[in-house]
C-alpha cells in the first residue's frame, strides 16, 4: 500500500515542477467557468419555462466542474503509460513485484490528484468572493455536503478505473488513439461536464443512468447544490460503487490476459 | 540442478507484414499479412551461482527476447526455466524480487526527479527495511561515486551519470541475479570502466549472478570468463571465452618492412599482399610457426622492420559470425 502512496507522492512532486502549466491551466478554467456561466445567463433570461436548476444552482455546479475537472475529467490521458507501451519502457514496470493493474492505478490517481490539488484552491477561493450572478455558492446542507465528499470519493475512483482501460486496451492496439477519442466523445457529452444532466431531454437521462458517465461528477456536483434529495444521493451512490467493482474486475482480467500475449516494442 | 536452468525454450511473435508504397498499404488496411519470426528457438543452458556469463550475439539474434523471458516479462511458447527454484513468469512477483534487471536502453528513474526519488520508490516496490535501505544505499552511492548526482534532476545528468543511477536502483533491494542488457551502450571510455569494475567487484563480493548482454567485446572480455553466443535465434557456442580465442588466435597478421623482393610460397601462408615499402602475410601457426617462417624469410631477404599482430576480440567476433553465417 505504501508503494502506491509513494506514487502519489512522486507524481504530485513531479507536477509542482511545472508551474506555468498549473497556472496555464487555472487561468484556462476561469476562461471556461466564465464563458459557460455567460451561456447559461443568456439561456435564462431569454425567459425559458423549464429550468431544472435555479440560476446559483447553475453557477455553483459549473466552478465545481472547472475547479475539479482535473479529478474528475475523463479526456486527460496518461501520457506516460503509452509512452512506456509503446517504445518499451514496460519492461521496467513488469519487472516489479507489484500488481502492474493497481500501479498503474495510483499512478493515474496520483496525477489526477496532483493536478486537481494545485488549481482547485485558488478557484473556488475566487469565485466565493465574485459577485451575483458569478458567486460560488455553499452546499444544500451540511448532510449533502458529507454525501458530495463521499460521492466524489467515489467518483475519482471510478473515473480512474475507467481512464485506467485505455492504456490496457493500448497493450494489445499499440495505438491509444481509437479507443480514447471513442470514449472522450461519448462521455464528454454523458458526463454532464458540458450540459448537467438534469438539463438532458427524459429519454437521455434515462439511457444514461444505466451508464456510468454521470456517476462520476454530476451525481456529487448536484448533491452538492441539491439538486438530488438524500436517498437518491445515497442510492447514486451504491451505483458508483457497483461500476467501481465492475471495471475493476474487467480491467483486472483484461490486463492480465493482454499481458500474456505481451510483445516489448523496440527490442 | 543448476542455480539458473534454461530447457529448449522457444518464442515466436507474430508480426504484420505491411510493404512500402500507398497501394500496399491500402491493401494491408484490409487484409493484414502476418509473418511469423521465431526469435529464439530451443534455447538450452545452464548457469551456477556466482557466474558472470556474457550473451552475445549480433543484432536481433533473441539476447532481449532470452532476457525478457528470464526475466519474467515474457512468456515463451515452449520450454522450461528454472531459475533459484522458480519458474519466472510462473510466479512473476515473487521472482522478481530476486532479480535486478538493468536495460541500457530504457530508463526506469523518474525524468522529472532526483534519482534519490526513485530510489525511495523502489524501497516501497520493494518493501525493503529502513535500515538495510538505507546501508545499501550508501553502499551504492559510495561505490559508483554518486554523491553529488542523486539529488540532482535526471534530466539534468550525462548518460554515463544516468547509467550509474540505473544500475544502483536495480541492485537496491540486494538481488541474487542481475541481467544487464547493453548498460555500457552510448558510455564514453571512463564511464564503461567505472560500470564494469563496479559489477566486477559486486560479483566477487556478493557472489552475485551475472548476465551480461553487450556488443562492445570488451565489455564481455573484462567480465565474463564464459561467453554464450547466440544467431537466430540459436545457441551457436557456450563456453570459455578463452578457447574461442585461442580457436581464431592461431591466425597472425605479419607486416614486413624491406627493400627486397619476396618470393614465397609455403603451407600456412595465406595471403600475401605487396605495400609501399614491404609485405603483408597472414598465416596460420598451427601449419607454420613464427620462428619457422621468419627462419625462411631471412634467408631470403633482409627485414628493416617487422610487426606481429593477433586478431582482436572485435575481429574475431566478426570471423565468429561470419563462420556461424550470422
Amino acid at each position: 500500500m505504501r508503494a502506491y502512496f509513494t506514487y502519489f507522492k512522486l507524481k504530485f512532486i513531479s507536477s509542482l515542477q511545472y508551474r506555468m502549466a498549473a497556472l496555464a491551466g487555472i487561468a484556462t478554467q476561469f476562461f471556461f467557468g466564465f464563458v459557460y456561466i455567460m451561456v447559461y445567463i443568456a439561456f435564462y433570461e431569454s425567459g425559458s419555462h423549464h429550468t431544472p436548476m435555479s440560476m446559483a444552482q447553475v453557477v455553483t455546479y459549473l466552478w465545481l466542474n472547472q475547479a475539479l475537472l482535473a479529478l474528475v475529467n475523463q479526456f486527460s490521458r496518461e501520457e506516460e503509460l503509452f509512452k512506456i507501451i509503446k517504445d518499451g519502457g514496460i519492461s521496467y514496470e513488469l519487472i516489479r513485484p507489484k500488481n502492474l493493474y493497481f500501479m498503474w492505478y495510483f499512478k493515474v490517481i496520483g496525477q489526477r490528484l496532483a493536478n486537481v490539488l494545485l488549481r482547485f484552491f485558488p478557484l473556488i477561493i475566487v469565485t466565493s468572493l465574485l459577485p451575483s450572478p458569478f458567486h460560488f455558492g455553499l452546499p444544500a446542507s451540511f448532510s449533502h455536503f458529507l454525501l458530495f465528499l463521499f460521492s466524489l470519493v467515489l467518483g475519482t475512483l471510478l473515473v480512474t478505473a475507467l481512464t485506467v482501460f485505455y492504456p490496457i486496451v493500448t497493450l494489445t492496439t499499440m495505438n491509444e488513439k481509437g479507443i480514447v477519442n471513442l470514449m472522450i466523445s461519448i462521455a464528454d457529452i454523458l458526463s454532464g461536464i458540458v450540459v448537467p444532466i438534469p438539463f438532458f431531454p427524459t429519454f437521455l437521462q434515462k439511457i444514461s443512468s444505466f451508464l456510468p458517465f454521470q456517476y462520476i461528477s454530476d451525481l456529487p456536483f448536484q448533491l452538492y447544490v441539491g439538486t438530488i434529495s438524500f436517498e437518491k444521493g445515497l442510492f447514486g451512490m451504491m451505483i458508483q460503487f457497483i461500476w467501481i467493482i465492475l471495471f475493476l474486475i474487467i480491467g483486472n482480467f483484461f490486463m492480465n490476459q493482454s499481458l500474456k500475449r505481451v510483445t516489448v516494442q523496440g527490442g | 540442478m543448476s542455480f539458473i536452468e534454461v530447457r529448449q525454450i522457444s518464442k515466436t511473435f507474430r508480426i504484420a507484414r505491411k510493404k512500402s508504397g500507398l497501394k500496399e498499404s491500402i491493401k494491408s488496411f484490409f487484409k493484414r499479412d502476418f509473418i511469423h519470426v521465431k526469435a529464439v528457438e530451443d534455447i538450452s543452458f545452464s548457469i551456477d551461482e556466482g557466474e558472470i556469463v556474457g550473451y552475445i550475439g549480433p543484432n536481433g539474434a533473441g539476447k532481449s527476447t532470452t532476457i525478457k523471458i528470464l526475466s519474467g516479462i515474457l512468456i515463451p511458447d515452449s520450454g522450461d526455466c528454472l531459475i533459484d527454484g522458480i519458474t519466472p513468469w510462473k510466479n512473476r512477483v515473487e521472482y522478481v524480487k530476486r532479480i535486478g534487471v538493468v536495460f541500457g536502453q530504457r530508463s526506469q528513474l523518474w525524468w522529472d526527479l532526483p534519482a534519490e526519488d526513485t530510489f525511495d520508490l523502489l524501497k516501497d516496490i520493494y518493501e525493503i527495511p529502513e535500515e538495510e535501505y538505507q546501508s545499501t544505499k550508501n553502499d551504492l552511492v559510495n561505490r559508483l561515486n554518486l554523491q553529488d548526482i542523486i539529488n540532482i534532476p535526471v534530466r539534468q545528468l550525462s548518460l554515463g551519470q544516468r547509467m550509474r543511477c540505473e544500475i544502483a536502483a536495480s541492485l537496491l533491494h540486494n538481488p541474487k541475479i542481475l541481467f544487464l542488457d547493453e548498460p555500457t551502450i552510448g558510455l564514453d571510455a571512463v564511464s564503461k570502466q567505472i560500470v564494469r569494475d563496479f559489477i566486477k567487484k559486486l560479483n566477487k563480493e556478493k557472489k552475485i549472478t551475472v548476465i551480461l548482454t553487450s556488443h562492445d567485446m570488451a565489455d564481455i572480455t573484462s567480465l565474463s570468463k564464459r561467453i554464450i553466443l547466440i544467431g537466430n535465434g540459436h545457441v551457436l557456442y557456450d563456453g570459455s571465452l578463452k578457447k574461442l580465442q585461442n580457436r581464431y588466435e592461431c591466425e597472425k597478421y605479419i607486416s614486413i618492412k624491406t627493400k627486397d623482393r619476396l618470393f614465397i610460397h609455403k603451407k600456412g601462408i595465406y595471403h600475401k599482399k605487396k605495400t609501399k615499402d614491404g609485405y603483408d602475410l597472414t598465416i596460420n601457426t598451427n601449419e607454420i610457426s613464427i620462428s619457422e617462417l621468419l627462419n625462411v624469410i631471412s634467408k631470403k631477404i633482409t627485414i628493416d622492420d617487422i610487426e606481429i599482430e593477433t586478431d582482436n576480440i572485435d575481429n574475431i567476433i566478426v570471423k565468429l559470425y561470419k563462420d556461424y553465417q550470422i
